[in-house]
């Protein structure tokens, strides 16, 4: 199949920069990822033609975008607050696109209803947004986007605003649509999970900037900033390796890694790998730390403990063994990861 | 220390109207009322204070729009311009049409000329000289609610494919409604009671320019009777038409 967006947004406001290239496929679910401010809605608004670009071009198709209006695009857009006009239906806020096609009333309509029956919501046409429950407005919003049948859906935050029990139907109802959904579509989020749940391909970006790119697979295991790391859930270091010894930075401590590697490297182990110790255990002095207790909190059903010192790092610990080391803040405790859960790959 | 002026201020307002009511001839309100020259009066009232509504809404919208929305230069000049006829005596109002609008004036003597148009003394220049009064009440509201108007539902429509008047039409105009409304109400309110631009621009016709207000001030000198009903109707058209939005629209 061939590309059917290919773009390099370049929007520029003050001091901040968003300079991103994107291309998908048909059919792919990409998600933009990143903290708050990186440029995520920036690059969405500049997709959809509500924010214009300062440089580069917006194909579709293989048809120029860039200089065409919003109400001139193929797009969907589910914007984070939904924006679901409160004066209308959620029928008629379904046939609002349609209506502006060209498409004649009683045509919109039932196309609206049918959109409005493929997210579930049939028996709600007749009410108005402000009725509806959060997870409602959300199908609606969805439909809307999907009536005018665009090419490009872009999806903002889509599911931030639902409580957790919601996030977890709609997310699934979400899937379904999007793997049916033949156009290319895009989602921006901050969430791992909503990520890593519906996306194809993750693009981190982080000030205004790509930081990193591929499948939600590769992206969890293989983090390359601090933000990813968190996100996925690892700690993550930057050392030099030879073979499979890796030396973090000032020669701290030394790592025996999974994989054998020379030169600069990224050497990420999750929190549950790491074990502590009140004493310095016998053996090998490889991914063995000395580390002050940062900080305790209580993390799913395990405690996550924060290391400071010359190695920061994240541990999870059972509450039992918790109990056992009777940990507090600013302890000094012995850290120590095994080889075998300790991953290396090029920088 | 603040409830004595409080209700001094609240009796201010009341006891002229309370005069009103005592004072009104209650036992011939009946025949007086059905006398064709206060219905003339009456109609003529309703109908121009309707009209100078409906062109306030038509032009007044538009420039309440623009002047939220687009930045031109100069835009505060214009503001001001506008609020102009809130603080105009009116009978200034009514000299200032004559000299634009009369059979002499800067547009009036073309429009003599060429369309054989005459606005000064009929009952079009009633609606014109109330419109030019109550203008400044509809454009004020209306601005405010389009400046209150969350912007992200136009961006909605535009995404949806709608063009700018589409979602002017059906986005914008919609969301502003209650602004609109409120705004409508007050003009409405104001070219009704309107007298010292009327009287100057449009003089004092019966059946043609005379509406209520110049009716009550005429009355007055010769048969004050007359004009305590002519007021009460006046007072009754207002209450109802207050009561009849209250709730319905902020007020």
């Amino acid at each position: 199949m061939g590309v059917v967006i290919d773009a390099h947004l370049v929007v520029r406001r003050g001091a901040f920069t968003l300079d991103l290239a994107l291309t998908a496929a048909p059919g792919e679910v990409v998600a933009l990822l990143g903290p708050n401010g990186a440029g995520k809605t920036t690059a969405l608004r500049a997709l959809a033609g509500l924010t214009p670009l300062s440089e580069g071009h917006l194909h579709v198709d293989g048809e120029p975008w860039h200089d065409r209006p919003a109400e001139r695009r193929a797009v969907g857009v589910v914007f984070q607050d939904l924006l679901l006009f409160p004066h209308l239906s959620a029928l008629e806020n379904v046939a609002f696109g349609p209506r502006c096609q060209g498409v004649r009333r009683r045509e919109a309509r039932r196309l609206a209803a049918e959109w409005l029956d493929r997210v579930g919501l049939a028996d709600q046409a007749a009410r108005r947004p402000r009725t509806l429950s959060g997870g409602q407005a959300q199908r609606v919003a969805l439909a809307r986007a999907l009536a005018v049948r665009p090419r490009l859906l872009l999806l903002d935050e889509p599911l931030s605003a639902l409580d957790a029990h919601t996030r977890l139907t709609v997310r699934a109802g979400l899937r379904r649509h999007l793997a049916a959904f033949d156009g290319v579509a895009v989602l921006v989020t901050h969430d791992a999970l909503d990520a890593m749940a519906l996306a194809d391909r993750l693009v981190v970006i982080e000030d205004g900037a790509v930081v990193q790119e591929g499948t939600p697979a590769h992206v969890a295991r293989h983090p390359r900033t601090d933000y990813v790391a968190r996100l996925v859930g690892l700690n993550l270091y930057r050392g030099t390796a030879r073979g499979h010894s890796v030396a973090l930075p000032g020669d701290t401590v030394t790592f025996n890694a999974a994989e054998a590697l020379d030169g600069e490297v990224f050497l990420a182990f999750p929190p549950s790998a790491v074990a502590l110790f009140r004493t310095r255990p016998d053996g090998s002095p490889r991914n063995l730390w000395e580390a002050t207790v940062g900080g305790i909190e209580p993390h799913a059903d395990q405690i996550r403990i924060h290391l400071e010192g010359p190695v920061p790092a994240a541990a999870d610990v059972t509450p039992a063994a918790l109990a056992e080391l009777r940990l507090t803040e600013g302890d000094r405790v012995w850290a120590a990861v095994k080889a075998a859960e300790t991953h290396a790959y090029p920088a | 220390m603040l409830v004595l002026p409080a209700l001094i201020g609240l009796a201010f307002l009341v006891l002229p109207l309370l005069g009103l009511l005592v004072r009104a001839p209650w036992s011939t309100l009946g025949t007086r009322l059905a006398r064709p020259e206060i219905l003339d009066a009456l109609r003529l009232s309703l109908l121009s204070a309707t009209l100078a509504t409906l062109l306030c809404l038509l032009v007044g919208v538009p420039l309440a729009w623009v002047l939220a929305r687009v930045d031109f230069p100069g835009r505060r000049l214009v503001r001001a311009l506008v609020t102009v006829p809130l603080v105009l005596p009116p009978v200034v109002g009514g000299v200032a049409l004559l000299l634009a609008l009369g059979r002499n004036g800067l547009v009036g003597r073309w429009l003599d000329r060429w369309f054989g148009l005459t606005l000064p003394f009929t009952t079009a220049g009633v609606v014109l000289a109330e419109a030019f009064v109550a203008l400044p009440f509809l454009v004020i509201s209306v601005e405010g609610a389009v400046r209150a108007a969350d912007l992200r539902y136009e961006d909605a429509a535009a995404t949806l494919g709608a063009s700018r008047w589409t979602t002017f039409r059906r986005v914008t105009l919609p969301l502003i409604a209650p602004g609109v409304g409120a705004g409508a109400v007050l003009c409405w309110a104001r070219a009704l009671g309107e007298f010292g631009a009327t009287i100057t621009f449009a003089g004092n016709f019966p059946g043609r320019t005379q509406t209520m207000p110049l009716a009550v001030y005429l009355a007055l000198e010769n048969d004050p009777q007359a004009a305590i009903v002519l007021s009460l109707v006046l007072l009754a058209v207002s209450v109802v038409v207050l009561a009849g939005l209250r709730g319905r629209w902020v007020l």
